[in-house]
């Protein structure tokens, strides 16, 4: 016989049924491209494993790049909240970031700390008025947030580039030009010589924290959730529905603003091209693998850290392009919404299981019977 | 002198509408196509790229130029139809599908195309329009592509098969009201993904005239957004594909406007001046959209008029 308990576990599972699924379908078609590139594709898995996972200083390498993502999924997944597919992070990091770097060149010195909150704040401010931008125009002006929040995006990107290379450049960076780098006590730290990765990591977790507790636990995030499902409920409830999608924008853009931050004074020391390095891109996928789920977001945005963190490895070892990494993205993110196509049929499961497999009163045929009777 | 100069800019800047103009042209015929039957495929960005490199791939290993395109065209159509089939899946957003689209088809892209950075391929050939002149900046700003101009017939198609044609009626009903299209018994999906995968044909094409003719080469940085910017085009075009053309062109002259500044001599703010068509893009939409009604000209069916 079938154990309740079995049961239960199965209802419990079948919500991450169709991410699972994706993963397994990600892994065949990507050894099947490399097999089919003639690359030895069984070598392959194990040292994605082993770049992502397998050492101390891979997992450091792998929390590294974790840290950014998670603050850019934020940038997704927070406006995703209110029905927003936002896909302009990239932009707001680089803004934040270069915020961050001019701070100390623009206020008086000052100690170390309230100096770091000073630049926090500049670059929260420009990364929230960057995407608060994109949301703001499709509420005001009916631009589609997607397509208005990617311009703005290579907008930023064209006056980063600019300000870093004319205006703001340090005529000391000779061949990477960037701005003047930041004083040694600006810089952020890592959390301890035993555990080499900056601060950044326990901004991008605590961030993630927050954001779930904002959505699942108040007031407004309840709001959101109807904002979300459908455009003509809140209106008629009276919601302030466009002051709640720029609120969301405001605050994923200040996530992505912060990732900036952290990018520039923990690990360029100055703002330079190489803040343009596809975080905000790769936020996007990790925002839908984790169905914009804020905790959801730590553990996919580690996953996908520890995928670009092994690119290095896969260079190395097999001799394939840094693209392998792109590629195999790729292939994840089409696989995960391919498979969201099951979600209506775990649903319907759901309800089954819980009919006949852990409720399966005994006495109910009993009582019918004894009706008939 | 100042005269001169004048005229020297707005001869590069006529040429870069044309230059830089064929590839919005290609695309956004594509994203047209594509709404119309009333799906968005923000992945022609992906398709675009793909396109350039399978075309210089092709056309370098075949010594043809022109079994290049058509094999720039066939990765499209490939990579169109996947997103046609898989969108027709229940609860698969189009817009975030296309967005993996652009992912997987940049990553393709770049690790096929790594052994194609450095030899150099057969190029597409031009039709010399200025021949009657002596002067070889005219010379060379009339030189224009083959492709061009099988662009601008294929607005001109379009524009009559959409209205004229029973293939274009179905097309247009299906985006525009899937019911009746299903009670009349048109199969609103089969009608997608063929018109998802003919679009991503185009913009393939138009990947092919990037790394074949101009720029002129296959590297990574070749795109620039193009295929986005395409979408956008598409609504200041209000799904119109003539309009599309002169959109087209618009975008290709927004976008010579810095080598256009630099053709006289003037250096500065030359990434600020690269980014004119997105602040273009970004002012039609502001100046054409409205929240609370949806364009005129728009295909019902469409989310991006949720």
């Amino acid at each position: 016989m079938l154990k309740p308990w079995l049961g239960r576990a199965a209802v419990l599972a079948l919500p991450a049924l169709p991410t699972l699924l994706a993963m397994l379908t990600t892994a065949v078609l990507f050894i099947l491209f490399l097999l089919i590139q003639g690359q030895p594709a069984w070598q392959a898995g194990p040292l994605v494993f082993e770049g992502a996972f397998g050492s101390m200083f891979a997992w450091e390498n792998t929390l590294m790049r974790a840290a950014p993502l998670m603050l850019t999924a934020l940038c997704v997944a927070l406006p995703a909240r209110a029905g927003l597919i936002i896909i302009g992070g990239e932009g707001a990091l680089v803004l934040g970031g270069l915020a961050a770097a001019v701070t100390p060149l623009w206020l008086p010195a000052l100690p170390a700390w309230p100096m770091l909150i000073a630049m926090g704040v500049a670059a929260m401010l420009a990364g929230g008025l960057w995407i608060g931008l994109s949301g703001w125009l499709r509420q005001k002006r009916g631009v589609n947030e997607t397509i208005g929040s990617l311009l703005l995006s290579y907008i930023a990107l064209a006056i980063f580039r600019h300000l870093v290379e004319g205006p703001l450049r340090d005529p000391n960076s000779l061949n990477k030009p960037s701005t003047p780098p930041l004083d040694g006590s600006y810089q952020i730290g890592v959390i301890s010589d035993s555990f080499y990765v900056h601060w950044g990591l326990v901004a991008g977790v605590v961030a993630c924290v927050l954001a779930w507790v904002f959505v699942r636990y108040s007031v407004v995030g309840f709001s959101l959730r109807i904002v979300g499902g459908n455009p003509r409920t809140p209106r008629m409830l009276g919601l302030p529905v466009d002051r709640l999608v720029l609120l969301t924008c405001v605050l994923g853009g200040a996530a992505a603003g912060l990732a900036g931050m952290y990018e520039v004074s923990a690990v360029q020391g100055s703002a330079n091209t190489a803040l343009i390095s596809g975080y905000g891109t790769a936020g996007i996928l990790v925002a839908f693998a984790a169905r914009h789920n804020p905790l959801g977001i730590i553990v996919c945005a580690i996953l996908l850290g520890g995928l670009e963190a092994s690119g290095g490895l896969l260079q190395r070892r097999l001799g394939l392009p840094d693209a392998t990494t792109l590629i195999l993205q790729g292939i994840l993110f089409i696989n995960l919404l391919a498979w969201e196509a099951l979600t209506r049929r775990t649903l319907d499961w759901r309800l089954w299981l819980r009919g006949h497999w852990i409720a399966a009163p005994p006495s109910r045929t009993g009582t019918t019977e004894a009706s008939h009777g | 002198m100042a005269e001169s100069e004048l005229s020297i800019f707005l001869l590069a800047l006529l040429a870069g509408a044309i230059r830089v103009g064929t590839p919005f042209l290609f695309v956004s015929l594509g994203e047209c196509l594509t709404e119309k039957g009333g799906r968005i495929n923000l992945g022609l960005e992906g398709i675009l790229v793909t396109g350039a490199m399978t075309g210089y791939a092709v056309s370098y290993l075949s010594g043809s130029p022109w079994l290049g395109v058509l094999a720039a065209g066939l990765s499209g159509l490939a990579l169109g139809l996947v997103h046609g089939v898989i969108c027709s899946l229940p609860r698969v957003n189009d817009i975030a599908f296309g967005i993996a689209l652009i992912l997987f088809g940049t990553g393709l892209a770049f690790f096929l195309g790594k052994d194609f950075i450095q030899p150099s391929a057969p190029m597409l050939p031009s039709i010399p329009l200025g021949f009657w002149s002596d002067d070889t900046r005219v010379r060379s700003a009339l030189n224009v592509n083959v492709l061009f101009f099988i662009g601008v017939a294929l607005a001109f198609v379009l524009h009559w098969g959409l209205r004229g044609t029973r293939w274009g009626l179905v097309l247009r009903l299906v985006g525009d009201h899937q019911d009746s299209a299903q009670a009349l018994g048109y199969r609103a999906a089969g009608v997608r993904i063929l018109a998802t995968g003919v679009g991503g044909f185009l913009a393939g094409v138009g990947g092919a005239y990037l790394s074949l003719y101009y720029p002129g080469s296959w590297n990574e940085g070749l795109s620039s957004g193009q295929g986005l910017m395409a979408v956008a085009l598409v609504i200041f075009a209000r799904w119109q594909p003539i309009n599309c053309l002169w959109a087209a062109l618009l975008f290709g002259a927004a976008g010579a406007v810095g080598p256009a500044l630099q053709a006289i001599g003037i250096g500065w703010g030359y990434y600020l001046f690269n980014a004119i068509p997105y602040v273009l893009t970004l002012a039609v939409m502001v100046i054409t959209c409205r929240p609370d009604r949806t364009l005129s000209g728009a295909p019902g069916e469409l989310s991006l008029n949720r």
